[in-house]
C-alpha cells in the first residue's frame, strides 16, 4: 500500500478531476500543498491578490463551463477570497477553493493567521468543508467538485489544516460520488412540461425570459428551437447575454433597469411569461407589485426549487435542467406565428429606439459600438460593474454563449480584469476584452503583473469618465446633483485636471502596452492596433464624456414600463 | 397569515450543521421560536425540530431553503399530518408555607411533577404541548415565577 501525503492527495485528486489550471497565492499554512504543486503537471498561476485568484477561477469557469480552482493560505488569504466566492455564489458559478488552515491542534486558539474560514464563507458558498482527517481528503475533494458543478452550480470551499496536508494515507478515488443528502433534480416533471406546452400553445402574447441558467446548462440551441417553433420573442438577463443569437428577429435584448424599452414593454404586456434559468431578480422585475400585470400565466423552468415563487408567484413551475426540459418541451409545442404580437413589439422598438447623442464628443457608447463592429461579437467580453457594464450589455452583441462575462448578482467592481485573465487562460486563441471603468479597474489593477508575467494578452478598454460613474448618475438623478465622493481625479471633480493615475504610464510601468484615446476618430484605429498585440496585456485609456448617463432607466421602485428614456 | 409551524429536518450528524441552519434563518430573516437537536435511532443522523412563524409563502421558502442545504437529508412540516408535539419546562416558582399547598394542587391538576423544594421555592417539571405549558405558566404567574427553562418542541407523526 503506497502512502500519500495530504498534499500529494490534493494533486492526485485534482488530476482525477481533470483540472488543468489553478490560481492563487501561497502562505505559511499551505506550504505542504505548494511543495506538491512544485512537481505537479497542473499549471499554477501566481496572482497578486487572492481576490484576483477567485475571479480568475470564475472567469475561467464562465468562459469554459469547467470548474475553476483557486488556492489560498489561511487567515488573510482565505478572507481575501470572500468577495470572489460571493460573486460566484450569486451568479451560480462552479469554483472549488482550497485554503490552508492552522494545524488541527491549534484550531480555535487564535493562532497566527487563523480565521474561522468555514464560518466566514458559509453564507457565500454552496457548501464548504473543514477536513480534519487526511483519510477524508480525497473523498471531500471529489464531493466538492460534484457539488460545485451539479444542480445549481456554485462555489465550494475546502479548508485543509497544515497537519492534514502533511499526514499520509492511502489514496482512494471512488468511481462515483454518492451524497445521500444531496440529490439535485435533473429531469423535469413530464406533467408540468405538458402543462407548460398547453399554455404556450394557447398564448397570444408569450415572452421567453432567459437567464444565466440557459448558459450554465448549455441550452441555447434548445431555447432557439423553442422560440422559433412557437414564434416567441426572447429577452435575456445580463447573465444570459449571448444565450440567444444576436441577429435573430426574436431577440429583444436585455430587460430590466437598463434594459431595452421594447423588452420591458413586452414583459409588461405579455399574457404568458416563460422564465428559463432566471430568478426574477429585482433588477429585472422592477417594482414587484407592478410586474407583468397582464400575464395570465407565469411559468418558471429552474433547477433550483428555492428560486421558484421566491419573488414572483409562479403558476407553472418546472424544476430541472433547462436543456433537458426545453428539448422535451419543444416536442409538445405547436408551430405557431404571433404576427400581431411581434408587430406590437416592433412598434415599441420604433417608438423608442436605443441610442445616444452621437456628436463630435467621445462618448463611452461609441467606444463599445466600435468594439462590437470590429469584433462582430466574436470575442469574449468581460466587464467590471457600473455604467460601462450596462453600456456593454446594451451595445455589445456576443455571438455565442460564454462570450459575455459579468458580475451580475453581487455587482463586484474589480471583477472584469481578473475574470478576463481567467477567460484567456481557458480560451488562449480567443480575443478577450475587458470593458472597464476607471473606478473598477483600480480595484484589481495589481493583476497587471500576473497578466504581464504570464504573457496574457487581454485588452482592457477603460471608459475613463473620471468618476464612479453609476453612483454619480444616481446622485445627479435622485440626489439633486450633489456629487458626494464620486470624483476620481480630484476632490472637486474639475474637468481638465491631471488624471490620476495615468493609465498609459501605469501600463508601461508593469510592462504592458498602453494607449490613450481622446477623439472619436482614433477609436477604431487604436482598437485595431490593440487587437494585434501579442503576448502582453493592453490598456486603452478612453477619455470619455464625464457626465454621460446610462439610459433607458427604470428607477428603483418603479414598474418596468415606467422607464426614463432620456432621448426623444 | 402568520402562523406557527413545526418543521422537522433530518440532518447529517456532524459539526457545523446547526451553524448552517441558523445562518440560513438569520440571513433570510426567518424567526425561530424554538429549535431542538438530537441524535436519532441512526447515530449518523440528527433530527432538528424547528418551530417558526410565517405565512404559507415563507414556510414554503423555509422548507425549500432547508432542503437545499447539502447536509439536510429530509424536511417535513407537520401541519397537514396528525402528530404529537411535546415541550418540557422547568419552572421555579415562589412558594411560602401559606400557598405551597395551593401550588401543589395546581401542579397536580396539570400532572406536573414537583422535583425540588426549598423554604422559598418549588421547582415544577411539566411536559406537554404548547397550550398545556402555557396554561400552567399562567396559573403560576401570580405566585411569582423566579426562573423558567424550556426544551423547545419535539414532534413525531402518529401511526
Amino acid at each position: 500500500m503506497t502512502q500519500k501525503t495530504g498534499a500529494e492527495i490534493f494533486i492526485e485528486s485534482l488530476k482525477k478531476e481533470n483540472v488543468e489550471i489553478m490560481f492563487g497565492i501561497p502562505g505559511g499554512q499551505i506550504l505542504p500543498i505548494f511543495d506538491a504543486i512544485y512537481d505537479s503537471p497542473i499549471k499554477f498561476i501566481l496572482t497578486r491578490h487572492e481576490q484576483g485568484a477567485a475571479h480568475m477561477a470564475d472567469g475561467y469557469a464562465r468562459s469554459t463551463g469547467k470548474v475553476g480552482v483557486c488556492v489560498a493560505t489561511s487567515g488573510p488569504g482565505a478572507t481575501n477570497l470572500v468577495t470572489g466566492l460571493a460573486t460566484a455564489y450569486m451568479d451560480s458559478i462552479p469554483i472549488v477553493a482550497f485554503t490552508g488552515q492552522v494545524s488541527t491542534n491549534l484550531i480555535g486558539n487564535d493562532a497566527f493567521q487563523e480565521a474561522d474560514t468555514t464560518g466566514i464563507t458559509r453564507p457565500v458558498t454552496k457548501h464548504n468543508f473543514l477536513v480534519k482527517n487526511v483519510k477524508d481528503l480525497a473523498e471531500t475533494i471529489q464531493k466538492a467538485f460534484y457539488i460545485a458543478s451539479s444542480g445549481r452550480p456554485g462555489p465550494v470551499l475546502i479548508d485543509i489544516p497544515s497537519d492534514v496536508q502533511r499526514a499520509a494515507t492511502e489514496f482512494i478515488w471512488k468511481d462515483k460520488v454518492e451524497i445521500r443528502s444531496y440529490k439535485p433534480t435533473f429531469k423535469g416533471h413530464s406533467f408540468q412540461i405538458k402543462k407548460l406546452a398547453d399554455a404556450i400553445n394557447s398564448a397570444e402574447r408569450p415572452v421567453l425570459y432567459a437567464g444565466g441558467g440557459v448558459i450554465t446548462s448549455n441550452a441555447s440551441q434548445e431555447l432557439l428551437e423553442l422560440a422559433e417553433k412557437a414564434n416567441i420573442p426572447v429577452t435575456t438577463t445580463l447573465l444570459a447575454m449571448g444565450a440567444f443569437p444576436p441577429g435573430n428577429e426574436l431577440n429583444l435584448g436585455m430587460l430590466g433597469m437598463h434594459g431595452m424599452y421594447w423588452a420591458n414593454h413586452a414583459m409588461q404586456n405579455a399574457d404568458l411569461i416563460i422564465a428559463v434559468g432566471s430568478r426574477f431578480d429585482d433588477r429585472c422585475t422592477g417594482k414587484l407589485s407592478g410586474f407583468a400585470p397582464k400575464a395570465k400565466i407565469i411559468a418558471h423552468i429552474d433547477i433550483d426549487p428555492t428560486s421558484i415563487s421566491k419573488n414572483v408567484n409562479v403558476h407553472i413551475p418546472v424544476v430541472g435542467d433547462a436543456k433537458s426540459i426545453l428539448s422535451e418541451l419543444v416536442g409538445h409545442v405547436n408551430k405557431k406565428k404571433h404576427p400581431d404580437w411581434l408587430k406590437q413589439i416592433d412598434h415599441w422598438r420604433k417608438e423608442m429606439p436605443y441610442g445616444y447623442k452621437d456628436d463630435a464628443k467621445l462618448r463611452p457608447q461609441f467606444v463599445i459600438e466600435k468594439i462590437n463592429e470590429l469584433t462582430g461579437g466574436d470575442a469574449i467580453v468581460t466587464t467590471e460593474v457600473g455604467q460601462h457594464q450596462m453600456w456593454a450589455a446594451q451595445i455589445y452583441r456576443p455571438l455565442k454563449p460564454r462570450y459575455f462575462i459579468s458580475s451580475g448578482g453581487l455587482g463586484t467592481m474589480g471583477y472584469g480584469f481578473p475574470a478576463a485573465i481567467g477567460a484567456k487562460f481557458g480560451n488562449p486563441k480567443k480575443l478577450v476584452i475587458d470593458i472597464s471603468g476607471d473606478g473598477s479597474f483600480q480595484m484589481n489593477v495589481q493583476e497587471l503583473a500576473t497578466a504581464v508575467l504570464n504573457k496574457v494578452n487581454v485588452v482592457v478598454c477603460i471608459l475613463n469618465n473620471a468618476h464612479l460613474g453609476m453612483v454619480r448618475q444616481w446622485q445627479q438623478m435622485f440626489f439633486k446633483n450633489r456629487y458626494s465622493a464620486v470624483a476620481l481625479h480630484t476632490q472637486t471633480g474639475n474637468a481638465g485636471c491631471e488624471p490620476v493615475p495615468d493609465f498609459v504610464k501605469l501600463a508601461q510601468a508593469y510592462g504592458a502596452e498602453g494607449f490613450r484615446v481622446c477623439k472619436k476618430d482614433q477609436v477604431a484605429a487604436t482598437l485595431e492596433k490593440a487587437f494585434k498585440v501579442k503576448d502582453k496585456p493592453v490598456i486603452i485609456d478612453f477619455v470619455v464624456e464625464q457626465e454621460e448617463n446610462v439610459l433607458p432607466m427604470v428607477p428603483a421602485g418603479a414598474a418596468l414600463h415606467e422607464i426614463i428614456t432620456g432621448l426623444a | 397569515m402568520s402562523m406557527r409551524h413545526t418543521l422537522s429536518a433530518l440532518v447529517e450528524n456532524k459539526s457545523g450543521v446547526l451553524a448552517r441552519i441558523s445562518t440560513l434563518f438569520a440571513a433570510r430573516g426567518y424567526n425561530i421560536d424554538s429549535l431542538t437537536v438530537g441524535e436519532t435511532d441512526d447515530p449518523s443522523v440528527s433530527r432538528m425540530t424547528i418551530a417558526v412563524r410565517g405565512d404559507a409563502k415563507i414556510l414554503e421558502q423555509i422548507e425549500k431553503q432547508l432542503n437545499k442545504l447539502v447536509d439536510v437529508i429530509k424536511v417535513f412540516e407537520y401541519s397537514e399530518t396528525k402528530h404529537i408535539e411535546r415541550d418540557m419546562a422547568l419552572i421555579k416558582v415562589k412558594a411560602s408555607k401559606s400557598n405551597r399547598a395551593e401550588i401543589l394542587q395546581i401542579a397536580d391538576i396539570f400532572r406536573a411533577d414537583v422535583i425540588d423544594v426549598s423554604h422559598e421555592n418549588l421547582m415544577i417539571e411539566i411536559t406537554g404541548d404548547e397550550d398545556k405549558i402555557q396554561a400552567l405558566i399562567e396559573m403560576l404567574t401570580p405566585f411569582g415565577i423566579k426562573e423558567m427553562v424550556r426544551t423547545g418542541i419535539v414532534a413525531m407523526a402518529r401511526g
